[in-house]
């Protein structure tokens, strides 16, 4: 199975991406879009900029979704981030995937989420209107 | 040896640049890197958790660096 992959730094379309993934033989398609929050424990978010480790991410994306790929029953499976300025509301990841039954395209999706936030070397600094703090970097 | 280090997130912010060389004696493990990084940049020692990548993948404990390695500092992920 071929893997979709790819750093963006520019808006990312859930459209194509599901799109994407869909074909005749698959019953279910799960798409996960994580978007910009405007708040963070009630202070305003301004915005979120991202940035990444490239060659690593795209390195460890793959590896995560060699895993899923092994695990469940896919058929085709799309991850998209961006970097750079993000404002609220916009789409910071989409993960879509594909299957012939649902279980699978549910579970696979929201183990590539999880994972993907515990080991793709991507950061995001919070912007306030008083402040900035790059998320997560102390306990 | 020289290798070169590439700082992400926070820790570009605290070394103040997002890459430089480093000088090290021959078989220095990637710790022991740490340990001098964080001895230079105290600040270090505050962060969740300090990870280090030798080109492009997660080192083990006691990987030791060559000539040329390209190291990352990983401050905790957030992305998603």
């Amino acid at each position: 199975m071929q893997f979709d992959i790819q750093l963006k730094d520019t808006p990312l379309d859930f459209e194509a991406c599901t799109r994407r993934v869909m074909q005749p033989d698959s019953g279910g398609i799960d798409v996960f879009i994580g978007t910009v929050r405007n708040a963070t424990r009630g202070r305003a978010v301004l915005r979120l900029e991202f940035e990444a480790y490239e060659g690593m991410a795209l390195r460890e994306m793959q590896k995560i979704a060699e895993s899923a790929a092994a695990q469940w029953p896919l058929h085709a499976l799309v991850v998209h981030h961006r970097t750079g300025v993000l404002l609220p509301g916009e789409i910071a990841v989409v993960i879509a995937v594909s299957a012939a039954h649902r279980d699978a395209a549910f579970t696979a999706c929201r183990y590539l989420i999880d994972t993907l936030k515990q080991t793709v070397p991507i950061w995001k600094k919070e912007v306030f209107e008083d402040g900035e703090v790059w998320v997560a970097a102390h306990p | 040896m020289t290798i070169t280090v590439l700082a992400f997130g926070i820790t570009r912010d605290i070394c103040g640049q997002r890459r430089f060389t480093l000088d090290l004696p021959e078989k220095t493990s990637s710790d022991a890197l740490l340990a001098i990084l964080q001895e230079k940049y105290p600040p270090l020692r505050q962060l969740s958790s300090l990870l280090v990548a030798v080109n492009e993948s997660y080192a083990e404990p006691g990987h030791v660096l060559a000539d040329g390695d390209e190291v990352a500092l990983i401050p905790p992920v957030s992305g998603g």
